[in-house]
């Protein structure tokens, strides 16, 4: 190999790792890409075949936003969502953290299997109990109300964070709970007042995934509810802003885009404690 | 973890008895912390699940009051319906389409991410958008995509000369081209997951051993494919199982995009299972489809947990 | 066998430099030792010899050609990591003919020289095991196996015995350098152990802050350091170190004995307060004070045991230094400033 040879792959490879990136970039973004400029477009703009769609035509315009909020339930969604996400995420705080705990700090090889266990019981998907559910919903009296939502989530996001949870517990060093049991605490104690203080960062990932677990939730949401002023976002806007067969595309790409993006840069600073539960801990 | 001191024998009597208090208290304990989330999720899993098996045996409508035991009457209603058959094809179809390509572009896309540049925290978030947005959500931005008038895949082909005058694909409306619709979606929102996953697996490997196999000689593709891939091949088949997972007993993707049609060309079990059971009225039917999604539930589930026993190479 | 240099060669990492222009070469055959403290540079500078680090500037040359733009692989290098790197999902026999299979060899040639290099470091057993299932020493030779395999012209060595238990380190350092000396390939040593480059190395250099101190004979490095570093460095115990004035008198703890042992010759005298005496088996350390000098100047003497002189904790003795055993170093820079006699 001569000099020349390997400056010319070193030139060659870094082309094909910018093409890959832009290539995949641009695959993965560019719908967000277009709800953006869907979203600001006039309809004349729009719906004129012979206008570059990636340029504004006319200029940009807030009608679509102010349609989607003032003619539509669509803030009533948002807050439904965010009525539903706060309450399910105590809710599976209460119920996981100290599952997760319990799992992280017992003895015995079938903790592990139990874990995993539980795991698995996120991939039940909604698909196989949405049917079942929607009689027991019934015949709780529940159906059209986001209570029925309240009532069922956890079954999906307590098995997912309990797994989570018991990574970042299994992380801490159980010396800090012995020297606190041997300063006095109970096994409890050491958990309330020495483990969770630490643990904030762990927990505030379980808080993140779970919220958007509920944002993200479509099959039971569209199963148990009917009323339109109950639905929350990721029901409603397939559902109900398709009037007949017109499709009011500027405010749906809107609705879409601020139901999508704030919460997926705040997940964003999550990634990486996410991955370590996801794989099981195989990724050390 | 109180065996330390137990261990010592004779000295320390009294604090023997208090200490072995301590562990049956631990065990106590743990099933206090435990008993709620277990119950939770036994009641809230395991009983719709039990069920939906019961439905499926029975006679049980959206309406019905009296309901009866039937044996395998839906079943068989359900395997001598077409639309059942097309239903399950188009699942295994776009299942492992999809994965396949989620596949290569994951280990792809994580090899170009694996190195640090300028820039790549933007990439990272960028890249996981389709991950996090609300599945209908982001459906219904292809569903725009994909627009049988003003699709802009179209308009760009043609703008640069890849479609004819007499050309223009309906991308949600002829049966192939809205399966490719559904498997480029199913592709497009598994993607980030499965890269991600395959991107901390190869962060995992030990600098060393990418210096040992360029001072051996390995080239780009054996070292690739003779060293970094066997190596992550654990963490590769947790995404592809995932994958697998998501999109088999996936309905929203095919809701939004085609609500099944055309003519119900592309349904997937679980949308069928949907117009069927809830739309339809037919409960039983709609269980008996659904619980078809179980095998497969069932195989990754014992892929996970043969996973989890055996996966330690270092 | 090559001859391995580096001219002028510096990196940078953001504002560090982690090598600051050196100039060294190791000459064929010859097994040349970087030794200095944790972040010093050496390690750094062999990974640029290796050509898994480019230089900031400067050239590495190897048997005369200019090989900076080369990878690795076309640089006929081979390496031993601290950690071995071996591939944990190849067996050992795979392990060690991952190079010979890179490059496009005939089988029955490699099975040829896997079975060359396995027989030359005991491993013939251990073939068909994956490295998980080795002890660290049987790791290391696997290793060393694999570099050997491919017959290279220089071979660089990064604290391979690091990871190995104390008892293994010794035995493991004499076949080290045996082997070496049978193949004859120029190898450059890494490590930050000084005991280990005086023992191995034809030729040491002492390296601190990115830049060469010194280089030399192990003979040369511990009789005549070029500056307060390298004679604080070498040598279990410190070189002792008094001021006076403005330069620093060194000498070594073992030219630091009780008169009645060498009275005669041009000898320096010192009252020597006793306060510890540290009985190591084969020596004695006698830890103390210069008697009366203030500030408190310490001293250790380091006297085998087979010298019997009588000598209690707390009292004081006479004790002297040979004249001919005394440097001086420069308490600015540090240099050494009395030409470097006897």
């Amino acid at each position: 190999m001569t000099p020349e040879f390997a400056r010319a792959r070193r030139i060659a490879s870094k082309a094909a790792h910018t093409a890959v990136l832009i290539f995949f970039v641009t695959f993965l973004a560019f719908p967000f890409y277009w709800m953006v400029i869907t979203a600001f477009k006039t309809n004349q703009d729009l719906y004129d075949t012979q206008n570059n769609p990636y340029l504004f035509n006319s200029p940009p315009t807030l009608r679509h936003l102010s349609v989607l909020f003032e003619d539509t339930q669509y803030l009533q969604w948002l807050l439904n969502t965010g009525f539903v996400g706060v309450v399910v995420v105590i809710i599976t705080l209460l119920l996981a953290v100290p599952a997760g705990y319990a799992l992280a700090r017992m003895t015995g090889a079938w903790a592990q299997t139990l874990g995993v266990a539980i795991f698995l019981t996120y991939l039940v998907p909604p698909t196989i109990l949405f049917i079942p559910f929607s009689r027991i919903i019934a015949t709780l009296g529940l159906q059209d109300s986001v209570w029925s939502l309240i009532l069922v989530y956890p079954s999906f996001t307590v098995p997912f964070c309990t797994w989570l949870l018991m990574g970042f517990f299994k992380a801490i060093p159980r010396d800090l709970e012995d020297a606190a049991m041997i300063d006095g605490l109970s096994r409890f104690g050491a958990f309330i007042k020495v483990v969770m203080p630490i643990s904030v960062a762990g927990m505030l990932t379980a808080v993140i995934f779970a919220f958007t677990l509920v944002t993200q939730e479509f099959v039971y949401g569209v199963t148990f509810i009917t009323a339109s002023s109950s639905y929350t976002v990721s029901v409603g806007v397939p559902t109900f802003l398709v009037r007949g067969d017109v499709y009011f595309w500027g405010s749906m790409m809107a609705a879409c885009l601020i139901a999508s993006v704030p919460i997926a840069i705040i997940y964003n600073f999550f990634v990486t404690r996410f991955v370590a539960g996801f794989t099981m801990g195989a990724i050390k | 973890m109180t065996s330390a001191i137990t261990g010592t024998a004779g000295k320390i009597r009294g604090k023997d008895r208090l200490l072995s208090r301590f562990a049956d208290n631990d065990r106590w304990l743990w099933r206090a912390m435990l008993a709620p989330a277990i119950l939770y999720i036994g009641l809230l899993v395991g009983f719709p699940f039990l069920l939906s098996l019961y439905y499926s045996m029975s006679s049980v409508t959206v309406a019905s009051q009296d309901v009866h035991f039937v044996g395998l009457e839906n079943f068989r209603r359900i395997v001598e319906s077409g639309t059942f058959w097309l239903s399950l094809q188009n699942t295994i179809v776009i299942t492992v389409v999809s994965q396949f390509f989620v596949l290569v572009f994951a280990n792809i896309l994580a090899t170009a991410l694996v190195v640090d540049f300028r820039g790549r925290w933007l990439v990272r978030l960028l890249i996981l958008l389709p991950w996090v947005a609300p599945i209908s959500l982001g459906s219904i931005g292809w569903l725009w995509i994909f627009d049988s008038i003003y699709s802009v895949i179209n308009w760009t082909a043609r703008a640069v000369g890849l479609l004819g005058p007499n050309e223009w694909p309906i991308w949600l409306g002829q049966p192939t081209l809205a399966r490719a619709s559904i498997i480029i979606v199913n592709v497009w929102r598994i993607l980030p997951l499965a890269t991600v996953i395959v991107l901390a697996g190869l962060s995992s490997i030990p600098q060393d051993i990418h210096d040992a196999a360029e001072v051996d000689g390995a080239g780009f593709w054996r070292h690739h494919f003779q060293i970094t891939t066997p190596l992550i091949l654990p963490i590769t088949l947790v995404a592809l199982l995932f994958g697998i997972i998501f999109t088999f007993t996936d309905l929203i993707v095919v809701f939004v995009l085609t609500r099944g049609g055309p003519y119900d060309t592309t349904q997937v079990i679980a949308s069928w299972a949907y117009f069927t059971g809830i739309q339809g009225g037919d409960l039983a039917g709609g269980a008996a489809i659904s619980l078809f999604l179980f095998p497969v539930l069932a195989g990754v589930a014992i892929l996970f947990l043969w996973l989890a026993r055996h996966t330690e190479v270092t | 066998m090559a001859i391995v240099e580096t001219r002028r060669i510096t990196k940078l990492f953001d504002e560090v430099r982690a090598v600051d222009g050196i100039d060294i070469i190791a000459r064929e055959g010859e097994f040349l030792v970087l030794l200095g403290p944790s972040g010093c540079g050496k390690t750094t500078l062999m990974r640029m010899i290796a050509g898994l680090e480019r230089p900031t500037s400067g050239d590495i040359v190897i048997d005369g050609n200019i090989v900076n733009d080369l990878p690795p692989r076309a640089r006929n290098v081979a390496m031993v990591f601290q950690s071995y790197a071996l591939y944990p999902h190849l067996t050992v026999e795979k392990n060690i003919s991952f190079p010979l299979r890179a490059v496009g060899m005939p089988k029955d040639e490699i099975r040829k020289k896997v079975a060359w290099a396995t027989q030359m470091f005991g491993i013939q057993r251990f073939v068909d095991r994956k490295p998980r299932q080795l002890s660290g020493g049987e790791r290391q030779r696997v290793a060393l196996a694999r570099a050997v395999v491919r017959e290279p012209v220089v071979f660089l060595l990064d604290e391979p015995l690091s990871n190995l238990d104390a008892k293994l380190r010794n035995s493991a350092r004499d076949e080290l350098k045996q082997f070496q000396r049978s193949l004859g390939t120029t190898t450059i040593y890494v490590t930050h152990d000084q005991a280990e480059a005086m023992g191995l190395g034809d030729r040491i250099a002492i390296l601190n802050q990115g830049r060469v101190r010194q280089i030399g004979t192990p003979h040369e490095i511990y009789g005549y350091p070029a500056d307060i570093f390298a004679a604080t460095f070498i040598g279990s115990p410190p070189m002792n170190l008094i001021e006076d004035g403005k330069t620093w008198i060194g000498f070594r703890p073992e030219a630091f004995l009780p008169k009645e042992i060498e009275s005669n010759g041009d000898n320096v005298d010192f009252a020597f307060r006793i306060t510890r005496i540290e009985y190591l088996g084969a020596d004695r350390l006698v830890y103390g004070l210069i008697d009366g000098r203030t500030p408190e100047t310490r001293l250790i003497s380091k006297i085998p045991t087979n010298i019997r002189t009588h000598i209690d904790a707390g009292r004081v003795y006479d004790f002297i230094v040979r004249r001919q055993d005394i440097a001086r170093f420069d308490r600015e820079g540090g240099r050494r400033v009395d030409g470097g006699a006897a």
